[in-house]
This record gives structure tokens, sequence and C-alpha cells, in this order.
């Protein structure tokens, strides 16, 4: 595939026009929505013997789902990357019919029709951030306000009972929801604002210890007082996966736009001194880091397999090739089996073939959007597309690492593929959020001047560059 | 994803390059998009150390129950007798989808032993586990494509060499005693009864539910030991039976070349290097220079000590382990306990092993060797419980063919030895044991045991039947124990020969 900056860097405009690669997306979002519709057909076929009644409507309903939002891309922002779309419903695709699969396990607790409104109302809000959403930079002007919603996003859900040790969830009836889904995306956008105006500050000043130079407390103060009010209210919820993840886009943004490698000496520093604290004196966690080092322990104690060593044996017996979809048995896992530990069904039944090509679509999905932070011009846009990406990336590490024993667990949901609300319509989100930035850098520069002309400035922007 | 580092491309381009000097976004940004993604390759490289290198150990896991599942999600296949199956399946509606039943389980519990959702497999049901529950490549008449597909194939039957009347006549001679039957196609091997009692139902504890294991703990609590299978894997000291190895021994090595003629054997018997004599059972052999033929009869211990002293311990040890002794890798397919001749002895030692005391020891399984190798001129033929293996639709998966254990002795010493073994039924020991229009061979023994012989005697009678002026290789050959008789005079011929009479019969009315 061409770079899509190359024109663009050529420095000759216009000589070639960029193609848009829309029908590219098009075909390759017909690929996934038939690729979907094949799986769920599969688990009928494979448990009940039959195709699915369903399956007509089922494929019919994602599909128009996704042609809309691919016609809305078309429309409204031609020169998107033509990879992201594809990847999120082909994912979403995936994440529904293992729920599916996963319901026909467990009678009586349905999720897959949940998780299809779920998902309809992401892609609903996909549509609405791609329409609505003219240019991203009117985004930095709600980075302080977008941050304080976050912080009360997160503090909300200690007014309501905890689930499963976790204090995370605001549960109004039938509906839950995870808000402090939704503030990871205010968060990175306060600090891809943040960094942009003060990254100068942050690299060049401040006192030299040894070969590190620390930063001055007036400029990191704010950043740091806001993270630590975050993670501090994360760990009063005991949701140490949210914490670690905020903590390493922090570290990740804050290296990327001041290129200090001191910040990241610093980041994991702090982490080792949270992680041993949080593990000493939380039984919670202390459990976790315990399971983590010896998954079969809980076996020769004669307690039985514990929900890790249950994981792996899901794993494991997926092999290569896996059992193929409706023929595990990765319902043993227990509870938390349609959203922590999804990916172990996928593994199981799908194989180690199945699951390195989950994982790449996740690496071409960071990937597009880490190309899409470098190509862009203006320092907000480039660090929150990056930001965006490394949510992503950082988020399926932590749970895909926790439920095959790399690291240990904590409950996160798998980004598009895990059961739960909040998560979905997160991630369809940052995903327009990433069609939006990659339509901006890829479209050709009007001649004849790019910086000048690609759009009214919003604000006062302090772009970074001189 | 193409991170690739383009020179001069960070600062002269780009509007946002890195304040005095350093990287800009576009460096620091690729060098966190390849952090992000080693994140992801590590974890491929951890599920690949899951699923694959760790695989078979997972799998494994004794708190693992796949495997369980995966065995019992569809019938088994069925172990048949005479072409009809004597095992089932039933669905449970539980976890482990089906339950292994049996038509008559304790009449075919030696031959089958069990298949339990919670105590595993064994005997038949183990040995041939993966044909049974369908794992078993074989099976699969696209192995790779069934391999890729993981596609599960219907149980396979065993089929076994088992004679449906004279296992019953076995288990019906033995009834409430405590022994073993083995009744063997001399000719092919083929094993036709296997019986031990008292026996069990192996279907009483086929599945997982808190009854099975209520039924398994009593069997397991039971003294009689029910689910010990006496056929094969119990060693008794097999008494005068073992005569009939010391007598082909003899002839095989020229001590005795007539058998009417005078052994020279003394009597009293003192055994070598030791003031002791060598006792008899019956005063008809207390006297010196008995025949071969005389010693048989009446089962006598001072000549038959004398002349297994005189074969030496080589040629006695070579001649027991023609018979299957000291086999420890003994697999019909289901293996058998080693029966024991010492191969390291004094002479007096070995004189007490030629009438089977001392350490020897027998499976009922390996004297019934003795019987078959003799009726079969000499040649002993590997015992055998299976017929053949299918596929579940009737194909042939592994056809068994009759194999030679060993030559033990020639025709002609095997026909002396028949004669002798007639002798003991028409006129001796083994009166018992005559059949009306058949030409009976046997020898019985009363093995004593226990500290100062104070344990009941093991009963026993190994024999052979042809019809009636038939000179083919005698249809079947038979070994009897009975242990722990309550009876008040317990001997080989009155306790053990008419089981062994009526199994013969059944074979001979076929």
């Amino acid at each position: 595939m061409a770079s899509p900056s190359a024109t663009v860097r050529a420095g000759s405009p216009a000589r070639r026009p960029v193609r848009t690669r829309r029908t590219t997306e098009l075909a390759l979002v017909v690929a996934a929505v038939l690729i979907a519709v094949f799986g769920y057909i599969e688990v009928g076929v494979n448990i009940d013997g039959r195709v699915p009644s369903d399956a007509a409507s089922y494929g019919a309903a994602l599909g128009v789902l996704a042609l809309v939002a691919h016609g809305v891309v078309r429309w409204r922002a031609a020169y998107a990357d033509p990879l992201l779309l594809p990847i999120a419903v082909l994912l979403n695709g995936i994440g529904l019919v293992v729920i599916y699969r996963l319901d026909r396990a467990t009678p009586g607790s349905e999720a897959a029709p949940t998780q299809l409104l779920w998902s309809t109302l992401g892609m609903g809000l996909f549509i609405a951030v791609v329409l609505l959403l003219r240019d991203h930079r009117i985004l930095q002007r709600y980075a302080y306000v977008g941050a304080l919603a976050a912080l009360v996003l997160l503090v909300l859900p200690i007014a309501f009972p905890p689930v499963y040790g976790s204090r995370i969830w605001i549960k109004l009836g039938p509906l839950s929801f995870q808000p402090g889904e939704l503030a990871k995306i205010l968060l990175a956008i306060f600090f891809a604002a943040y960094l942009a105006v003060h990254r100068d500050a942050l690299a060049l000043t401040g006192r030299r210890v040894w070969r590190i130079r620390l930063p001055l407390g007036r400029v990191l103060g704010p950043v740091l007082l806001i993270w630590a009010a975050f993670v501090g209210v994360l760990v009063l919820e005991t949701d140490l996966g949210t914490s670690l993840l905020l903590f390493g886009l922090f570290v990740v943004m804050l290296y990327v736009a001041t290129a200090r490698s001191g910040w990241i000496a610093i980041g994991l520093f702090l982490a080792a001194i949270a992680a041993v604290g949080v593990g000493w004196l939380s039984p919670h966690v202390h459990s976790r880091v315990t399971d983590w080092l010896d998954p079969l322990g809980s076996i020769a104690a004669g307690q039985g397999a514990n929900q890790i060593a249950q994981s792996l044996f899901a794993f494991a017996w997926g092999g290569m090739l896996g059992a193929g979809l409706g023929l595990g048995h990765s319902v043993l896992i227990g509870f938390a089996a349609k959203s922590d530990f999804i990916l172990a069904t996928v593994g199981e039944e799908l194989g180690l073939v199945g699951l390195v090509a989950v994982l790449l679509l996740y690496a071409v999905l960071v990937s597009r959007g880490f190309k899409t932070g470098i190509a862009l011009r203006d320092p907000f846009g480039r660090l929150l597309a990056i930001g965006l990406a490394a949510i992503v990336a950082l988020q399926v590490f932590v749970v895909a690492g926790g439920v095959l024993a790399l690291i240990p667990l904590t409950g996160m949901a798998l980004p598009f593929i895990a059961q739960g609300g909040s998560s979905v319509v997160t991630n369809w989100i940052i995903v327009a959020l990433l069609v939006r930035m990659s339509d901006t850098a890829r479209r050709p520069a009007p001649e004849p001047e790019p910086e000048s002309a690609s759009g009214p400035e919003p604000g006062p922007m302090p772009e970074g560059g001189r | 994803m193409r991170f690739r580092r383009r020179a001069a491309d960070s600062s002269a381009e780009r509007p946002a390059g890195g304040p005095q000097g350093l990287p800009g976004i576009s460096t620091t940004g690729r060098r966190a998009a390849t952090f992000c993604l080693v994140l992801i390759v590590a974890l491929a490289a951890q599920a690949t150390r899951v699923q694959v290198f760790r695989k078979k150990e997972l799998d494994h896991n004794t708190a693992n129950q796949r495997l369980t599942i995966q065995r019992y999600d569809q019938p088994r296949g069925e172990i048949l007798v005479e072409g009809s199956p004597v095992t089932g399946s039933v669905e449970t509606g539980g976890r482990y989808d089906w339950k292994r039943t049996y038509t008559d389980g304790p009449q075919y519990a030696a031959v089958t032993g069990y298949s339990s959702q919670t105590y595993g497999n064994t005997q038949l049901e183990g040995v041939y586990d993966d044909l049974l529950s369908g794992t078993d490549h074989r099976l699969a008449s696209w192995a790779l494509w069934d391999a890729v597909a993981r596609r599960q194939q219907p149980g396979g039957n065993v089929y076994t060499t088992i004679d449906k009347a004279a296992q019953q006549a076995a288990l019906k001679g033995l009834g409430r005693q405590k022994g073993a039957v083995v009744a063997i196609e001399p000719a092919t091997g083929r094993i036709l009864a296997l019986a031990s009692t008292p026996s069990y139902d192996p279907g009483s504890f086929a599945g997982s539910t808190a009854a099975d294991q209520q039924a398994w703990d009593r069997l397991q609590a039971d003294t009689d030991q029910p689910m010990l299978n006496r056929a094969l894997r119990q060693i008794y000291p097999p008494g005068s039976t073992f005569k009939v190895v010391t007598a082909a021994a003899a002839l095989a090595d020229g001590v005795v070349t007539d058998v009417d003629a005078p052994t020279g054997a003394p009597y009293p018997y003192v055994m070598p290097g030791t003031t002791t004599t060598l006792n008899n059972d019956t005063p008809a052999c207390n006297e010196p220079n008995q025949s071969l033929t005389q010693a048989m009869t009446a089962s006598c211990n001072s000549v038959m000590g004398y002349l297994g002293v005189q074969v030496g311990l080589k040629g006695m040890v070579a001649m027991a382990e023609n018979f299957g002794f000291n086999d420890a890798k003994l697999d019909i397919p289901v293996r058998a306990a080693r029966s024991n001749f010492d191969t390291q002895m004094n002479q007096s030692q070995l004189a007490l092993s030629s009438i089977g005391q001392f350490d020897t020891a027998a499976t009922p399984l390996v004297m019934a060797m003795v019987a078959a190798g003799v009726a079969d001129n000499g040649t002993v033929m590997y015992p055998q419980l299976v017929d053949k293996l299918t596929r579940s639709d009737g194909t042939d998966v592994q056809v068994m063919e009759p194999v030679r254990y060993k030559q033990a002795v020639s025709p002609a010493v095997a026909a002396q030895v028949q004669q002798l073994m007639v002798d003991v039924v028409q006129n001796g020991t083994g009166r018992n044991a005559r059949i009306a229009g058949a030409t009976v061979g046997g020898k019985t023994g009363t093995a004593q045991h226990g500290v100062d012989n104070s344990g009941v005697p093991y009963a026993w009678f190994i024999s052979w039947a042809r019809p009636e002026g038939s000179s083919a290789v005698p249809p079947v050959a038979v070994a009897v124990v009975v242990a722990d008789s309550s009876a008040t005079d317990v001997t080989g011929g009155g306790l053990a020969a008419p089981i062994a009479k009526s199994v013969m019969q059944a074979v001979l009315n076929r």
C-alpha cells in the first residue's frame, strides 16, 4: 500500500492525485461482515447442526450498520485511512460471534442481543463523530472541561455498589455503564492539549540530576496533580487495569511529546513503587499477583483450578488450529468468560492461528493510529492520535497479558470483542477520531500554502513547530 | 506497519520537529509505536508458549476437565462376545454426556475391565481406550484432514475371542468360591473363557454421581477383592499342576525316555544338601524306582522333585519359560502378572520348585498355556483375548493372527506328556474331569501356602479335551484355581476338576 503521506511529503502537491481508497475500504468492510456472518453460522452448525434462523437478520443488521458507517466516511472523510473502519467492524463482529457462542453455553443469561444494541449505539456514535466533528483541533478547546468531566465520571461509581470487588460501574436498573472507559478518551485529549502547549518547557527546563533532567514543578505540577487524582480514584475503586492503562498512556505521551527518556525512567520508578505498594496493601491485588506467579498453584494446593489456570487450559486446548467455534469448553472459566476472559474463548476455538490473527488486527489498527499521528501536522492532533493508538495497544496488552498469565490479571475489556457496552462505545469513538484525523492527515493540501490553508484555526493554536 | 526512520525527515519538513535538536514527534512516535508493537508481539509469543509448547502439559493437568469431557461426549465403541455387544452407552444429560453400561457386567468384568467417568479405564477398556473413545488415529479415513478439522470419529469396536458358553460355564462352576478360570484354544491361543470370582459389576460406578462413588468405595473396601482379576493379575503356587512342566523337561532332556520304565527315583527322597525328605500325599507313591506314568497318575512329589533335580536348574528354568514363566510382558493385550520360576536356586529349592512349591507361582493364564502347549503338540501359542478391531461401520482396523509363543517341546515329547495327562484323568487324581465321548488329559494340584502351610490350599486343575477318536489338536485347554475354599476336603481333583470339565464340555458341545 502506498504511503498515504508520500504525496504530501514530496512537496509537490496535486502533481498526482491522492487516492481516497474508499473502494478498498468498502471491499474490506464487506469482507469483515461476511467473516462475522460466517462465524455466526459456524457456531449454529457446530452446536445445533444447522444454520441459525436469525443469521440473515444478524448479518443484515451488522451489514447495514457497517455500510452506513462506510457511506458517512466516504461522504465526510473521503481521505481517511481505509483500514480503520474494516478492522473495527471485523473485531466487533468477532466479538458478537464469540459472545453469542458463549450465550449458548450459559442459557438464561444472553448477552449477545445487548451487545448488538451497544454496538449499534457505538457505530451510531462513530457516525455522529465523523459527521459532526469537522476538525479535531476543536477538541483542544475543551481539554480542561473534558478532564474535569472525566474526573466526575470516575468518581461517580463510588456511590454505587461494587461489582466483583471493583467500584467501577454505574447501575441504573438493567443498564450498567463503566464511566472509566469514556474517561480514557477525555484524558487523552487533555494530555494531548496540555503537552502540545508545554512540551518545550517540559523538555528543556528543569534541574539536571546526574544524567536525567528533572522537570520544573510548576510545569509538571498540574499534569501530575490531575494524573494522581485519576489514579487515586481508581485505586480507591480497585480498578487496577484502568490505573495501569492511564499510567502507561501518560508515560508514552509524555515521552512522545518531550523526547526525554528520563520520563520513562521516572515512570517506571513510580510504577514499581505503586505496584509493590498496592500489591502489599491490597489482598485483592496480592492474590492476583500470587495467581500470576503460579497459575497452577491452587491445583497443587487442592483448591482446584483458579480462573487463570482455567484460562490457560482453554488456550492450550485450542492448540494451533483451535477446537472450532462452539466446540470448546471455555465456559469452565466461570464468571467473566464473556468479558475479561473472552480472549481465552478465541484462543480455544480459533486456535493460535485465530488468536494471532486477532492480535494482528489490533497491531494494524494501532500502527494505523500511530501512522496518522506521525503524518499529521499539528502537535495536538499528533499527540492525540498517538495517545488513542497507545490506549488500544496498552489495553490489549493489559487484558490479553492478564488472561495469558504474562502479567498479573487486571479486569478490563478487550477492545471491541469483550462484552461491555461502555467499552464498545468508547472504542468506536476512538476509531471515529482516528478516521477524522487520518482524513486530515492524508487529504492533499490545497495550493499554494499547505499550512495556512488547512482550514480556519479554531482558536489560539500554539503550534509546536518553529 | 512501517515505521522506518527516515533520515532528514523529522525536522526538515515537519513543522513539529523537536525542540533544540531533540527528536521530533515523528521520531518519538515511531519509537512509541515500536514499543506498542513489541507488546503485541510479546502477547503472540506468550500465546505460542501456552498453546503450542505447554499444550500437552496443560491438557493433561488433573484439574483440566476437557479430556474427560471429550472422552464422554459420544457413545463409546462396543466390546463384543461372539458378535454381540456386552457393553453399551447411555446418555446422562450431565457434563459428561455418555456413560458406559454393561449388558451382563459381572459375567464379563474380567474380560472388559471397566470404563468409569471418575475412576478411569482398565483392561480391554483401558488398552483399547483410544479406539473405543474414537481418538485412535487408525479410525480416521483421512487422518491428516481429520486432525486439522479435529473431527471426532465414532468409537471403534473390539471383538473378543470369548466363547459365551465356556465363559458361562466358568462363572457358574466357580459360583460363590474365590477363584479363576482361563480357557484357551490351543491351536491359536485364542482365549475362550476368562473368569475371576467374586466378580463385580463395572457398570455400577461408570458414572460420576454419588451413587457411583459409593459403589466404588464399597468394592474397594471389600476384603474379598472382587475387582482383583485373579485370572491375569494374581499369582498362586501351582502345586502339582507344575509337574506337567517337570515331566516335559525330564522327557525333553532325556532324563526319562520311557514313561513306563523305572525312573531310578529313590524313596524316601532326601533333598540334596539337606536332611529333609520330600513327602508324598499318597501312600501309593511311597516306594522307590517308580515310572513317570505312576508318578504323574498318583502325583508323587518325591519322584517329580527328584526328576527336576536330575534335569537341573538350567533345563527346568528353560522349560518353565517356554510356557510363559518369568515373562513380565505377557500382553494378551491386557498385561498379565509375571509368573515366577526362580533362576537362582540350590538343589533342594529346585526339587521343591519342580513340584510347584517354594517360590514357584503362576497366573491361571500361564497354567492354561502349559495345558494348551502340551495339547498343541508342544507349540505354545501366544494367548490372545481379541479377534479383531473394527471401525463403527464394521470395517477392519486390525485383525489378530495367531502368533507362536515358543516351541516348548517336540511333538513326540508332547505326545508322551499328553498320554501322562490322559492317564491322570483316566486312572489318577483327575477322574472328576472325565467326559463321555471325549479324550481328556489333565493334572490336579493342591498347593499348600501360608506360614507352615496353614492357609486353605489352592485347588488347581489344568486340562485339555478333544472329541474321542479325533487326532486333531484339542479345541480347548483350561486352567482352574479355587482359592480359600470353605470345603472340608480341598483338593484340585475335588474342587477344580469339575469346573474344568464343564468349561471343556461347553466348548466340545459347540
